[in-house]
């Protein structure tokens, strides 16, 4: 009986001190010992963490790598053709504005025949003016035959093999071109130099000629059609002790910059040189 | 049989000359690779090929070019008579030798070739044409030299290797 007396006092003891220490706790009054418990716990749950994400990092981390790498390789790859692509749609776009821009020029001068062709090769020699393109006699091209571009006049076909030709730029020092000026309505030569240089020859002293006169050629001699622009006057020089004024001649089309050519394929270029090696 | 090779390397550099190399100007003249190929073949030890080569590069050449026919063959020869003429001599420094043939054979074709065309009625400035051309077509195919004697070494090792020493 005794023993039953002190075992229920016993627990109702330790249910009051229980709840007075929840009382206590739920009141607020062990915030401070319950904050600094707490702290502990925190940081040592923030140590243990940090330390298995560190360990977890090193363990998975060379995996990550290389899959990034192998990733990173991919993209590389996929840029590369990506730039590929452009550099390739560039040239195409450029080369269809010249052939649209050649395509221009056909429409306006219908009373031509044009053949396009590509210009493979410069002449080795660096004292000649030469270019090489991609047509040839299989496709009618023949020799004499004007070369312009859609900007003004090439030259004309020197030498035909079967499937290329050598074109005779208006720039060589042996091209020689009959030319009109289009303002002083008066006929020159144009001659070609080493340099690629070309001038006018020729003009009479009583005409008077202008920086900017237009260049055109005049279809005598039979060798070019006429009134294909050839450049522009840039630099007359008249000198009174001369027979004939000179000048410099800007050429429309840029030499440098010529990957599509057009050949008149209907002109017959007249061939007089029986008339002037006659006696 | 080894020496076919001759045929793809000179068709390749007459090629790469029109294509590429005389798009490449530096004032109005161009480097001329098929003869800085030349030199430097004829200037290596046991070749004994390079007449044909010469004559295999001035053909093509010739064929290709406006120019008269005859002056890259003689043009070319000279390049090869002058580099086997110093090859002869033992000489000790193979560089000196290439840049020397390179300046010599290139003034000798554009000397001759400036002379043809002047005898064929083409006007030929010769201040301009040395000035404008011949200067610096010299100075570009020095620079091609080094390369080009480097890669025909290592091609002459190729075909003609040195007896072994025991």
């Amino acid at each position: 009986m005794r023993n039953l007396f002190s075992r229920t006092l016993q627990s109702t003891i330790i249910f009051l001190v229980v709840a007075g220490i929840l009382a206590l706790a739920l009141g607020g009054y062990f915030g401070p010992a319950s904050g600094l418990f707490t702290r502990t716990l925190i940081n040592l749950q923030t140590w243990f963490s940090s330390r298995f994400v560190a360990v977890q990092d090193m363990l998975t981390a060379p995996r990550d790598v290389a899959s990034l790498r192998e990733r990173n390789a991919e993209l590389e790859a996929e840029v590369a053709e990506l730039q590929a692509q452009v550099i390739q749609l560039q040239q195409q776009v450029g080369e269809t504005e010249i052939l649209a821009a050649l395509v221009d020029f056909s429409r306006a001068n219908p009373e031509n025949t044009y053949l396009a062709a590509a210009v493979i090769g410069v002449d080795p020699s660096p004292f000649l003016h030469f270019v090489i393109i991609n047509r040839g006699s299989n496709d009618g091209i023949r020799r004499g035959m004007p070369v312009v571009t859609n900007q003004g006049l090439v030259g004309r076909i020197d030498a035909v093999i079967a499937d290329a030709a050598r074109v005779q730029l208006i720039t060589d020092p042996d091209s020689n071109v009959n030319v009109r000026l289009q303002n002083a309505e008066t006929n020159a030569s144009l001659v070609g130099s080493v340099t690629g240089d070309i001038s006018l020859q020729l003009i009479p002293q009583d005409i008077d000629i202008e920086e900017g006169d237009l260049v055109l050629t005049s279809g005598l001699g039979g060798g070019y059609p006429p009134d294909l622009i050839v450049g522009q006057v840039v630099n007359p020089r008249k000198r009174d002790f001369d027979l004939f004024q000179q000048a410099t001649v800007q050429p429309v089309v840029d030499f440098n910059r010529m990957p599509i050519v057009l050949i008149i394929v209907n002109f017959t270029p007249v061939d007089i040189s029986p008339l002037e090696s006659a006696p | 049989m080894r020496n076919l090779v001759a045929i793809p390397i000179i068709v390749l550099a007459v090629q790469i000359q029109v294509s590429i190399v005389s798009r490449v100007p530096l004032l109005s003249g161009t480097a001329d690779l098929p003869l800085v190929i030349l030199a430097a073949w004829a200037l290596q030890d046991g070749v004994d090929t390079s007449w044909h080569w010469a004559l295999g590069m001035a053909l093509l050449v010739g064929f290709v070019s406006a120019i008269p026919f005859f002056v890259p063959i003689l043009g070319y020869l000279f390049v090869v008579l002058v580099a086997r003429g110093f090859q002869m001599r033992v000489w000790q420094t193979p560089l000196l030798a290439m840049f020397l043939v390179c300046l010599l054979g290139t003034a000798f074709f554009h000397v001759f070739s400036m002379g043809t065309l002047s005898l064929l009625g083409i006007q030929m400035p010769i201040l301009d044409s040395l000035g404008l051309i011949t200067l610096p077509s010299i100075l570009l195919n020095l620079l091609l030299a080094i390369p080009i004697f480097a890669m025909m070494r290592d091609l002459a090792r190729w075909v003609y290797p040195l007896p072994e020493f025991e």
